[in-house]
């Protein structure tokens, strides 16, 4: 190996293409999919669903073929082209972004621990129909952070060889759009021991049209308003014993190895999440910069800090900084492309980058003034948007913790 | 392809770097901080790494290629050392890389075999910064005025190493007619060239840095570093402000390291003080500041090897202002964590700091 920061061509041009959808589809309707909260960006989800679908099937054709592993040797470049997807498409609309109809989170979970008999069932519907979408979740109302609270349960009928699920999950993203409004999926995080913490922790595919499964209250939020955030009320929905996902060292009672799953799945959702994060960021600061050229403002690179305005000096500053957690996000993506461990290196991009895009957007309606502020301009809706990556797939906080467990080798014991 | 992982012949300079490091620079780190020089055996030693040859052409005398990318490397594993001893080390550098890539074909033949063959330690050092609250690389106050075949160079630099011993400087200075910038190249006893006291700064003790007076030093028009067609300023530029960022990464690690291995050793309250969340929470974001200073620095190294042709002024100009800002950070921080220990001289975290803030000051200080 030798170091490298070149794109692989391919995913350059397909960046292209996403650009323009960004630019075409996404953006003329940012406004509008903001103040009309809940309502579906129909034009986005039709654009991607096709090529989407088409993908989807193209890879279970691989699954179903044993060509799933690549021939040729090396690594792959699977999760790069994710960041760069997730990057690009955040940055026309990160609300529209996540009603991306494909199997999400959910197919996180599934390839992290799925069989191959689970995957194929699983995500043939994202091969083939109308639009669907995946979803996980994990939040509920006394477990937030602490993943390991969860208190929904799970029991094992052996009468009907059917798992029996019961409790209340929050903070479902598009658990609405999976569960009521396509025949999508869940991966519903429950325990099979209250008592048995981590250990207990399973994660179970909950198909839409499970009886016994509502979605509750879908949330009013401070951004993303294009996507929804809904409750799923989990009521003895019996579902049927081959949706508990994973091998058979996840199956079982005893071990950690379901916990660890739910971990594995953040390896490659934090890298997503932080290059969304940057998408967000790249479109204010873009924006920011367009508009301090109308106003004769540039930004010189090489001259001395008393050569430069105060304006000038924070957008060096926004540039470096979005620089910097865009690279932590491509190497954490590239990490698991060369099938290296990446847990370390994912929660730093993702720490990162929920602070850089908090800063750097709140730092653009600050810079933008009066119309910074306005909803005329889409600024204002980015700082509100751009938020969500400091909170979701783990806070910042939960985040650092992670860095910080694993740089001083201490347990979650150690360090709490 | 993508990746973030050096080359096994990368690998194995860095590892021979940090044990030379490890072993060599730091048990003379401190006192040489105290005494303000570093023992000449310890800089041969570092010489003699032979990271300069190793990027310098077989026709030039040397037996490599020039890789930014490697260079950084091996800077960054210097500096972690001491950085005083890491600007002595690359000194060499600061002219024969602007030669390698700015010289005429009679420059490079000149002056590359000389320094790539030399046994000890070659005193070749460039003069770039002036004094003053704002130095402005692309308007020195530094003169050269053409008269017929030569120039007069007129000026004051500062922070110039080893200037009593060099026996050639480059001098960068402002053509008074046109404004651009370029080097010259000036031997040792030049009439008009006068060395001036040594400067005594807030770190980098170690190394001896002199204020150089240049009063109408008439140089032949053949040594102005690339003849006719001038100088590769902003290249130049580019390469030592990557050079720098790496420098800076390198101290921002020492201190990062050491403050980590002490907030678990140090306990109080029953506990290491890194069973503390704001210890710990500190540590993890000193951690990920150093790893993203140090891939902004591989980035413009990356570019600068990629492309012979770009400037690259803005990826290089990122990458030394976020790792200066980084390693005044983490270099407080790591201060931070040892409390009043950290804060006496017997510990290396408040010469860090001291050597870490001079990276808002340092231009051109080393090139690779």
């Amino acid at each position: 190996m030798a170091i490298s920061f070149e794109i692989p061509e391919r995913v350059l041009q397909e960046r292209e293409m996403l650009k323009s959808v960004a630019e075409n589809i996404m953006r003329p309707e940012s406004r509008y999919l903001d103040e009309h909260e809940h309502q579906r960006p129909h034009s986005f989800i039709k654009a991607m669903w096709y090529v989407l679908r088409d993908q989807q099937a193209k890879a279970l054709q691989k699954l179903t073929n044993g060509e799933d592993k690549p021939k040729r040797e090396g690594p792959g470049i699977t999760y790069v082209r994710m960041i760069v997807l997730a990057e690009q498409l955040s940055w026309g609309d990160v609300g529209q972004y996540l009603c991306m109809p494909a199997p999400l989170l959910a197919g996180s979970a599934i390839e992290a621990v799925g069989t191959k008999e689970q995957k194929l069932r699983f995500l043939k519907r994202f091969a083939e129909g109308e639009p669907k979408w995946g979803a996980m979740a994990m939040t509920e109302p006394g477990a937030g952070s602490d993943t390991s609270a969860i208190q929904t349960t799970a029991t094992f009928d052996p009468e009907t060889n059917e798992w029996i699920l019961n409790g209340e999950k929050i903070f479902c993203t598009n658990g609405k759009l999976a569960l009521e409004e396509s025949d999508g999926i869940v991966v519903v995080w429950a325990t099979v021991d209250r008592n048995a913490g981590r250990a207990g922790m399973k994660p179970f595919v909950v198909e839409a049209g499970t009886p016994g499964v509502k979605i509750g209250k879908v949330e009013i939020k401070h951004g993303i308003r294009a996507s929804d955030t809904a409750a799923i009320v989990l009521d003895n929905a019996r579902i049927p014993a081959e949706n508990l996902l994973g091998s058979p060292e996840v199956i079982q009672r005893e071990g950690t190895a379901g916990f660890k799953g739910a971990m594995a799945t953040f390896d490659a959702s934090r890298p997503m999440v932080a290059a969304s994060a940057i998408g967000v960021g790249r479109a204010a600061l873009e924006f920011l910069k367009e508009k301090l050229a109308e106003h004769g403002i540039q930004i010189p690179y090489g001259v001395p800090y008393h050569q430069l305005s105060a304006v000038q000096r924070d957008v060096l500053e926004m540039e470096m900084q979005l620089k910097a957690a865009w690279l932590l996000t491509l190497r954490a993506a590239s990490m698991l492309d060369h099938g290296l461990h990446n847990s370390l290196e994912a929660s730093m991009a993702k720490v990162k980058a929920g602070k850089v895009v908090t800063q750097v957007t709140q730092k653009a309606v600050e810079l933008l003034g009066t119309m910074g502020y306005s909803r005329e301009w889409l600024v204002e809706k980015w700082m509100r948007d751009g938020k969500i990556n400091d909170i979701y797939e783990g806070t910042g906080q939960i985040n650092l913790l992670i860095v910080a467990r694993r740089i001083l080798g201490y347990t979650s014991r150690e360090l709490q | 392809m993508l990746s973030f992982t050096p080359t096994d012949e990368q690998q194995m300079l860095v590892d021979t770097i940090m044990k030379f490091a490890a072993a060599e620079v730091r048990p003379h780190a401190h006192d040489a901080d105290e005494e303000d020089a570093f023992p000449p055996e310890i800089i041969q030693k570092g010489w003699e790494l032979g990271i300069l040859p190793a990027s310098i052409p077989e026709a030039y005398g040397g037996f490599g290629e020039h890789s930014a990318i490697t260079n950084v490397l091996a800077a960054e594993a210097l500096a972690w050392g001491d950085l005083a001893l890491a600007l002595a080390v690359m000194m060499p550098a600061t002219v024969a890389n602007p030669v390698h890539f700015s010289g005429t074909e009679e420059q490079k033949q000149n002056i590359l075999p000389q320094i790539a063959a030399a046994e000890r330690l070659p005193y070749f050092s460039a003069a770039l910064l002036e004094a003053g609250i704002s130095f402005d690389p692309n308007a020195p106050r530094t003169t050269a005025t053409r008269e017929n075949d030569h120039y007069l160079i007129s000026g004051e630099k500062c922070y110039v190493p080893f200037a009593p011993e060099a026996q050639m400087l480059l001098v960068y200075a402002r053509d008074s007619e046109t404004g651009k910038v370029d080097g010259y190249l000036i031997e040792r006893g030049a009439e008009g060239l006068d060395i001036l006291q040594r400067e005594k700064l807030m770190g980098i003790r170690a190394l001896p840095t002199y204020r150089v007076r240049l009063n109408n030093v008439r140089v032949g028009a053949a040594c102005k570093l690339g003849g006719e067609a001038g100088t590769r300023y902003q290249r130049i530029l580019s390469h030592s402000r990557t050079a720098l960022a790496a420098l800076a990464v390198g101290v921002a690690r020492a201190a990062y390291e050491y403050a980590r291995d002490y907030a678990k050793t140090r306990v109080q309250f029953g506990v290491p003080i890194a069973q503390k969340q704001s210890i710990a929470f500190m540590l993890a974001e000193m951690a990920i500041e150093v790893d993203a200073a140090r891939l902004l620095t591989w980035e413009a190294a990356w570019k600068l090897d990629t492309d012979d042709n770009g400037d690259y002024t803005a990826e290089s100009y990122h990458a030394k202002e976020y790792a200066a800002k980084a390693a005044l950070f983490v270099t407080d921080c790591a201060v931070q964590v040892l409390g009043g220990h950290g804060y006496i001289r017997e510990h290396p975290v408040e010469r860090w700091l001291r050597n870490a803030r001079g990276f808002a000051a340092f231009e051109g200080l080393a090139i690779v």
